[in-house]
């Protein structure tokens, strides 16, 4: 199967989702490998999902969760949230910030890669991943989001051994752990 | 394999979060309503993202925020477990938010892209060659600023998709469902949506980048 670069750009968003067929799949990747233009789209599309995909792109204005709780506070029938309740809230708050503080503190030994990354905390150690020497991040090895030019200078490692370099979870193929940890961190919280 | 698939919860995590969530929406059914703090809290900007999509407003935003989240409160006995707690959230967003905006609409100007044929195949305007750009990036206020304004460049159909898909990680059928619309146009506006951003973003073409003189960039390089 051969596709043109007009195949490939109304399918490119499609092959970055992973909803295309496997022969389709192969044919793209063929043809953007002897095409640049086609190299330039995908790679920016790709560029696009993972600056918007980003956690800081959902900012909120400042005070926004106060406010909100104001009005379901006010709004609430039988609001159950006395003096006491707020005290065991703020003591609440006193012990996350410490133990997020007590984290950092932790993970200060290791030199991260991005002064912005964070710990994977779900992340199976003995997982074996894949790691460019430029970049970040590390990937499971079919990841769409490895970037092309990278991908002659990958590094199969395990995720422990990725955590140790400084690299941190892709956020994208590695989702299902993240949120697995993110999740039990939750119920840990609403437990206590 | 594809990215899509992998990322795909094994049916296993998939029932425990199920149970975990649909414990703690029993018991606020139950009466238990501090409880409703905790089960939004994950979801509050996620919330106010999709209602920005739609009113491109702060103030607006916010308040249909709140609006759909007591809504969510007090319909709570409603939700049906065979959607996820937070599409259900997100789909009481939206509509609030497009009734706050069918209110409003006689004042608002609809962008160029909204007219343009959605049917129609879109075509790549910048070829030149893009690098990985750095995740620290966005660390920079303008940075966010000029992806912000890209955004708020695309018609309304195409804005609401890429919230919803690509900045709140809905699948391809959450969106659908959020929406009211199809999967195939969900496929359809997805494409143009990202493309359009991608030509938005690149630079050399008098797009977002340049708009405020303070990241203008000789025309070809990077602004990363």
């Amino acid at each position: 199967m051969v596709v043109n670069c007009e195949e490939v750009w109304r399918e490119v968003s499609n092959y970055l989702d992973g909803e295309v067929d496997p022969t389709l799949r192969v044919a793209i990747e063929e043809h953007v490998r002897g095409c640049k233009r086609c190299t330039a789209v995908l790679d920016g599309t790709r560029n696009v999902i993972q600056l918007y995909g980003d956690e800081r792109m959902l900012e909120v204005p400042l005070g926004f969760s106060q406010r909100l709780h104001q009005r379901l506070d006010e709004n609430m029938p039988n609001n159950r949230r006395s003096f006491l309740g707020w005290m065991v809230a703020a003591a609440a708050a006193v012990l996350v910030v410490g133990t997020l503080e007590l984290a950092r503190s932790s993970a200060r030994g290791l030199e991260m890669r991005s002064e912005h990354a964070q710990l994977g905390t779900g992340v199976p150690p003995d997982l074996m991943v894949v790691v460019a020497e430029e970049g970040k991040l590390f990937h499971l090895a079919a990841c769409t989001f490895i970037h092309e030019k990278n991908k002659t200078q990958l590094r199969t490692i395990t995720a422990a051994e990725a955590s140790r370099e400084g690299y941190t979870p892709c956020v994208r193929c590695l989702k299902k752990y993240l949120t697995e940890a993110a999740c039990s961190s939750h119920n840990s919280t609403l437990s206590s | 394999m594809p990215e899509r698939m992998i990322s795909l919860e094994p049916p296993a995590q998939r029932s425990t979060e199920i149970v975990n969530e649909a414990n703690l929406i029993r018991r606020v059914r139950d009466g238990e309503h501090e409880l409703f703090y905790e089960l939004i809290r994950p979801y509050e900007r996620r919330v106010y993202a999709a209602a920005f999509a739609i009113l491109r407003n702060e103030a607006d935003a916010e308040d249909v925020a709140q609006e759909a989240l007591l809504k969510a409160f007090k319909h709570i006995r409603q939700f049906r477990a065979e959607a996820r707690f937070s599409t259900w959230l997100i789909q009481i967003t939206v509509n609030e938010a497009r009734m706050r905006r069918r209110k409003a609409h006689a004042s608002i100007m609809e962008p160029i892209a909204d007219r343009q044929d959605e049917e129609g195949n879109y075509t790549p305007r910048d070829f030149a060659d893009w690098r990985e750009i750095p995740s620290e990036t966005l660390e920079r206020n303008e940075i966010r600023q000029k992806l912000a304004e890209a955004l708020a460049k695309l018609g309304q159909i195409y804005r609401e998709v890429f919230v919803l898909r690509d900045m709140q990680h809905l699948s391809i059928g959450e969106t659908a469902k959020a929406l009211g619309i199809s999967t195939a146009s969900v496929k359809t506006r997805l494409l143009r949506a990202r493309l359009m951003l991608r030509d938005l973003l690149a630079p050399g073409l008098g797009g977002a980048w340049n708009m405020t003189g303070k990241l203008s960039f000789v025309k070809g390089t990077k602004p990363w």
